[in-house]
């Protein structure tokens, strides 16, 4: 089992689902988080004061899944989030121990779908 | 000249109406910045600030003239132009008791108010400096020139004796019309599948502040403190309940539940459709104007822009524009001269001859408000573009067009 956490760019989103959707890929939690890299941002501008803070809008989607999904999951996001540009963001591959299904107690593989 | 003695009661209420028509854009701001996703709220702010600016001075410098000015029946020319002859004393032919820039200043942001009406349409998607552009030849070439037509002095549908007390025609109808015609130009947002508002309090504020604002849309129209005024008042509010309620009801039958969103939406539409006929009717009328405003507007939403699949982004179309229609067409039914002596009768008292003003005014306006518009749209996207690129558009207007956010996320 491995635990994928991509941080992409957020006016990706909408595709990064749509293509995780194509490869039933269904279960993600999706956060907003403020990330720091190479992409200087858009530079926001307050009453002349321009705000060019370094932390800039970012999506994280975390998704936990069985080995046969790891590399289908890679690739849908990379479809999805991939524009060529400083920014896109980066995924992120833990290996995961266990996945407990609270309701039922599952554990295990079972557990993730 | 007749009787041009200023009442003090009368400027008083004009002035205090103008105030309150001016809240309406901003109200409207909330309303449908409300309705946008959260990364488009200062984009539709913005859309409407700039209006209120760019229509001002528009207005200053030649749109009052252009509506205004006793010309010929298509177009007031330039009589008016920098407000020339506009001063304190009264122009008999539009408002006998108030200074004639009261008179001025009141119309003034209902031009304001009309193009900002179609920002609901292209909503999330246009560049601003094509906005910029797209308010002043609209408001030059279609809402002024109709507006003469309508009210001015020699218009040629005021001379057939047309009914629009507040705007169901100059108003509602151009804006729907043309909020029909960009939506369908522009083409759908990239992403439209039903994405939820981004805060329905904002858009409930702004359904409150335009509700508010509505008192002196149309009891100002009265351009006098008098009882015309009042049952201006008492029927506007009539009509906007007997909508939400209407809208309610429709939702709770056709979706399984109440909503928030449906019964503002409804108030809205009652609002605009009983604009025409507010200084005409009774207030029994009132709720069956405003019950067919809730059906039909809702019919339109719910199943007239699915299957045109059209991307009227905050449905100015189906609310103001089909709103429009129906007041107008409503006000040829419904009017009295028991409650208006200077308005006419509808058909239920007995003339025929009233719908049939109605019907050509509303049809000519439509015809006229579509071409227009193709064209200074057409027009627009060669000199500027008119939308977005795909990457600001994702993006959202707030952070392309104006480098601002909305919200901050910490800080
Ligand atoms: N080493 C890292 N650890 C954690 N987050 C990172 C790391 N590198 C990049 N990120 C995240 O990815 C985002 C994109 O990275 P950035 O350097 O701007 O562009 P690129 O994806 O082209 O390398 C950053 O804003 C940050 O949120």
């Amino acid at each position: 089992m491995k635990l994928i956490v991509a941080i992409i760019q957020p006016y990706r989103l909408e595709h990064v689902k749509e293509e995780l959707y194509k490869m039933n890929v269904n279960l993600l939690t999706v956060s907003e988080v403020l990330g720091h890299g190479r992409q200087k941002g858009i530079t926001e501008i307050y009453r002349g004061i321009k705000e060019s803070g370094n932390l800039l809008r970012k999506i994280r989607i975390d998704i936990a899944v069985n080995e046969e999904f790891v590399e289908t999951t890679i690739k849908a996001i990379i479809k999805g989030a991939k524009t060529g540009e400083t920014g896109d963001g980066k995924i992120f591959v833990l290996d995961l121990k266990d996945c407990i299904r609270i309701r039922t107690e599952e554990r295990g593989p079972v557990a993730i779908g | 000249m007749g009787n041009t003695i200023i009442n003090a009661g009368d400027t008083a209420w004009v002035l205090m109406a103008t105030a309150l028509v001016m809240l309406m854009t901003p109200g409207l701001a909330f309303f449908y910045g409300g309705l946008v996703r959260r990364k488009n709220i200062l984009g539709v702010l913005m859309q409407c600030f700039a209006a209120l600016c760019v229509v001002s001075i528009q207005w200053v410098l030649f749109g009052f003239s252009l509506a205004f000015a006793p010309s010929h029946g298509f177009w007031g020319g330039f009589a008016f132009a920098g407000l020339k002859g506009v001063g304190f004393a009264p122009n008999p032919a539009y408002a006998p008791t108030i200074p004639f820039e009261a008179f001025m200043v009141f119309q003034m942001m209902f031009a304001v108010i009309t193009p900002a009406l179609i920002i609901g349409a292209f909503a999330e998607r246009m560049k601003f400096s094509s906005f910029l552009l797209f308010t002043l030849l609209w408001t030059t070439f279609v809402y002024d020139p109709i507006a003469h037509w309508v009210w001015g002095m020699g218009g040629w549908l005021r001379t057939l004796g047309v009914l629009d007390f507040a705007g169901g025609i100059v108003v509602h109808t151009t804006a729907g019309i043309a909020a029909l015609v960009t939506a369908l130009i522009i083409g759908k947002r990239k992403i439209d599948r039903a994405s939820p508002p981004h805060n329905l309090p904002f858009a409930a504020l702004g359904a409150a502040l335009l509700w508010f604002g509505w008192f002196g849309f149309n009891a100002g129209s009265a351009l006098a403190a008098n009882g015309l005024a009042v049952s201006t008042f008492v029927v506007t509010n009539t009509a906007a309940s007997s909508a939400g309620l209407t809208w309610m009801f429709m939702d709770w039958i056709f979706n399984g539940q109440t909503t928030v969103l449906g019964t503002i939406t409804g108030a809205v539409a009652g609002l605009a459709t009983i604009t025409p006929a507010s200084g005409f009717v009774s207030p029994a009328s009132a709720i069956i104007i405003g019950f067919f405003a809730g059906v039909f507007c809702f019919l339109a939403v719910s199943f007239l822009k699915p299957r045109f699949a059209y991307d009227d982004s905050l449905d100015a179309f189906g609310v103001h524009g089909i709103g429009g229609i129906l007041g107008v067409i409503a006000t040829g039914i419904f009017a009295s001269t028991l409650i208006n002596p200077h308005g006419a009768n509808g058909l239920l008292y007995g003339n025929t001859k009233q719908i049939l003003i109605q019907l050509l005014a509303v049809g000519v306006t439509i015809v006229y408000t579509f071409m227009a518009t193709f064209i200074i749209y057409k027009l627009i996207d060669v000199i500027l573009g008119v939308r977005v690129g795909e990457k600001e558009e994702f993006m959202g207007l707030d952070l392309s067009q104006h480098h601002e956010t909305g919200y901050t996320l910490m800080e």
